[in-house]
């Protein structure tokens, strides 16, 4: 899988196409796009721009104070962060492991987290594309646009997000900022009211999330040329699995499968996760490149995700969504699935996975009593991993014996997802791009497929009146051919005027 | 029992001046303490689900940082609208109102303004500038007035 489009070999008198969803300071992509003069693709590049500074902003603390602070890193999946710290720190304080009522309300967390997430992306940004198909006007390409053509649809995706955000309050002890889990277990039960609230709601949850299962099978179903071709590529992929090879968002071991489905590696601690991955830094992008060392720079990288995540466990441990796997499963025709539209099913298996969890849980009486807190031998570093909406999420800190962190670093799922997001953009460049004129249909097919990764962008991007979308054309010489501009409201328009964003 | 004014602040503490929404909830409610008649919120950013806070209002104030709104601060009445984004990280006030309507079968939600308060820095792990400080406290004092004003009173 080498990177055949990443660097153009000759890059002297090529056009550049640069797409720039513009912002103050961070959390703003941006996609160059350099044609030749036979206006053929020849290089495509991806630039995400998110947790820059943010590792740096940690060292210093004290360790008890990381699992709240790393909540800012991210307003979609603040539970993550404050989980996978909260791991990686059970390991300082020397809580290996933490008590069963522990284990079991930051996993109500996590999974009420993942359901929120993946109902926020399925029903508010991708299904609006998938309802409509991607040439629809921009304007109805989002959740009005569901609303009017399905509206039960929209109220349930909203519903099962605001569900999921009552799971996280109940057990992080508010819905932002929550405090709940702290190294060496939480620090507080799920009180027996909240239970009883959430019981009351769950078995609609679960009717909701095989209908959004349901709605996501049939539209590959509808189209299948589409959907299995759009943004495909083949690739590594890459997870946690619980030990007898589940699926499990929590807590595992890492596992990698190659594009073929065969076992790259599997059981590998977490703690050793910088023997398996190894970060490659390029010049012309912020964010890191992490590849699996075995494979080495070129091959190496893969992908992370629900489209890893349901191919690489052997079983998920619920019913209804074991079920709906198998199916998705056998529309690869015992092949791995690599469609990148394909994110958008798998994720609804994990939805209903997360909801049939948490059933689970709310019945669970460890939840409502038993020992909160434990520890142990002192260390001086921890590893937290975990599966967040995206992907995977690895925390790593070093604290001194002051209980200052000393390190600390951060990979994220949307920096794992890097190369895998750029081949996606370059399969839809070279299929719609014409090199002619900067089209709107060809935003929005670029832009599909970036959302199919919905890439965590640092969350300080809602600066009033700026325009999210910035796209130039820029001939050989650097001068500006042609350039269209997105308002935020959905308005499409070409300017001429100077344009800003980063280079290529 | 739901509060007929609701006052919603967003933002991250940690990026400078885009602490000023939750700033901005935390210095009114101190200030005016609790009430039956208003209720404060603040979260990292807005979402869908904020649509259902808008239900049962007569009138709603969203509080936000702007980098293009003059200084100190700018109030303007929103009307429901859709955002062209690529991404699940932002969403504007006018498209939460948008939810509100489609969940509700058309019916328009309450009257909206929006207060949007001047910034000039977003760097993680800076302090609010004090431009914005200053932008803060004269929006404090708006509010105040607009909390005692009649219901459709949207301008500074």
């Amino acid at each position: 899988m080498p990177p055949t489009l990443e660097t153009a070999t000759r890059p002297q008198g090529l056009r550049r196409v640069a797409i720039d969803p513009v912002s103050r300071v961070e959390g703003h992509g941006k996609v160059t796009i350099l044609l030749d003069a036979a206006n053929h693709v020849q290089q495509v590049r991806l630039h995400i721009v998110e947790f820059r500074g943010f590792e740096k902003f940690i060292e210093g603390r004290p360790y008890w104070e990381v699992p709240v602070m790393v909540q800012r890193l991210c307003g979609i999946c603040p539970v993550s962060h404050h989980l996978a710290a909260s791991k990686a720190l059970d390991h300082v304080v020397g809580a290996l492991p933490v008590t069963p009522s522990a284990d079991k309300i930051r996993r109500l967390m996590h999974y009420g987290q993942v359901m929120q997430s993946h109902a926020l992306h399925f029903f508010h940004l991708a299904s609006p594309d998938l309802l409509f198909g991607f040439d629809s006007e921009v304007n109805r390409r989002n959740i009005v646009g569901v609303a009017k053509a399905h509206p039960e649809t929209a109220k349930k995706g909203v519903l099962l997000r605001k569900f999921g955000q009552e799971v996280i309050r109940v057990t992080a002890g508010k819905r932002v900022h929550g405090t709940g889990s702290v190294p060496g277990g939480v620090n507080k039960h799920v009180s027996a009211e909240d239970c009883a609230m959430l019981k009351r709601d769950v078995a609609q949850m679960v009717a909701w999330a095989q209908d959004a299962v349901a709605m996501a099978k049939q539209l590959h179903a509808q189209n299948p040329a589409l959907y299995d071709g759009f943004g495909s590529l083949r690739s590594n992929m890459l997870s946690l699995v619980r030990a007898d090879g589940a699926l499990d968002l929590y807590d595992g071991v890492i596992r990698a499968r190659d594009a073929a489905g065969k076992m790259l590696f599997d059981g590998a601690s977490d703690q050793g996760y910088l023997d398996l991955i190894e970060e490659e830094v390029k010049p012309w992008s912020y964010m890191k490149f992490p590849f699996l060392r075995s494979l080495g720079r070129e091959h190496g990288w893969y992908r992370v995700g629900p489209l890893a995540r349901v191919q690489n466990c052997d079983f998920m441990p619920t019913p209804l969504a074991e079920s709906q796997r198998r199916e998705f499963l056998d529309w690869g025709k015992g092949e791995p699935i690599h469609a990148t539209l394909a994110y958008h099913w798998a994720r609804m298996v994990e939805l209903l996975h997360c909801v049939e969890v948490i059933e689970e849980l709310l019945a669970d009486p460890d939840i409502l009593s038993g020992e909160l807190m434990t520890d142990g031998a002192r260390r001086r570093s921890g590893v937290g991993v975990i599966e967040a909406p995206r992907g995977t999420l690895i925390h790593h800190y070093e604290v001194g014996d002051d209980d200052l962190v000393t390190m600390c670093n951060l990979v994220v799922s949307t920096t794992h997802n890097n190369q895998a997001m750029n081949e996606a953009v370059r399969s839809v460049a070279r299929e719609y791009l014409d090199g002619h004129e900067l089209t709107e249909g060809l935003l929005n097919h670029i832009e599909v497929a970036i959302r199919a990764y919905d890439p965590c962008l640092s969350c300080a991007t809602h600066a009033l009146g700026q325009m999210p979308l910035d796209v130039a054309l820029l001939g050989p010489d650097g001068g500006l051919i042609d350039r269209v501009v997105r308002s935020r409201l959905g308005g499409f328009t070409h300017d001429l005027g100077s344009h800003g964003g980063l280079g290529a | 029992m739901t509060a007929p004014v609701l006052v919603f602040g967003w933002g991250n503490a940690s990026r400078g001046d885009d602490a000023l929404g939750p700033l901005f909830i935390e210095r009114l409610r101190s200030a005016l303490g609790s009430s039956a008649d208003v209720e404060y919120l603040d979260d990292y950013q807005l979402q869908v689900e904020h649509a259902l806070d808008l239900a049962g209002r007569e009138r709603v104030l969203f509080v936000d940082a702007s980098l293009d709104c003059h200084a100190p601060f700018e109030v303007m009445p929103l009307r429901a609208a859709r955002d062209g984004s690529f991404t699940s990280h932002a969403m504007s006030p006018q498209a939460v109102m948008q939810v509100f309507r489609d969940l509700h079968d058309g019916a328009d939600p309450p009257p909206c303004a929006l207060l949007a308060i001047r910034g000039e820095r977003f760097e993680l792990g800076q302090p609010p500038s004090p431009g914005a400080m200053a932008g803060l406290a004269a929006a404090l004092q708006w509010a105040e007035r607009w909390l005692a004003g009649p219901v459709n009173a949207t301008r500074a």
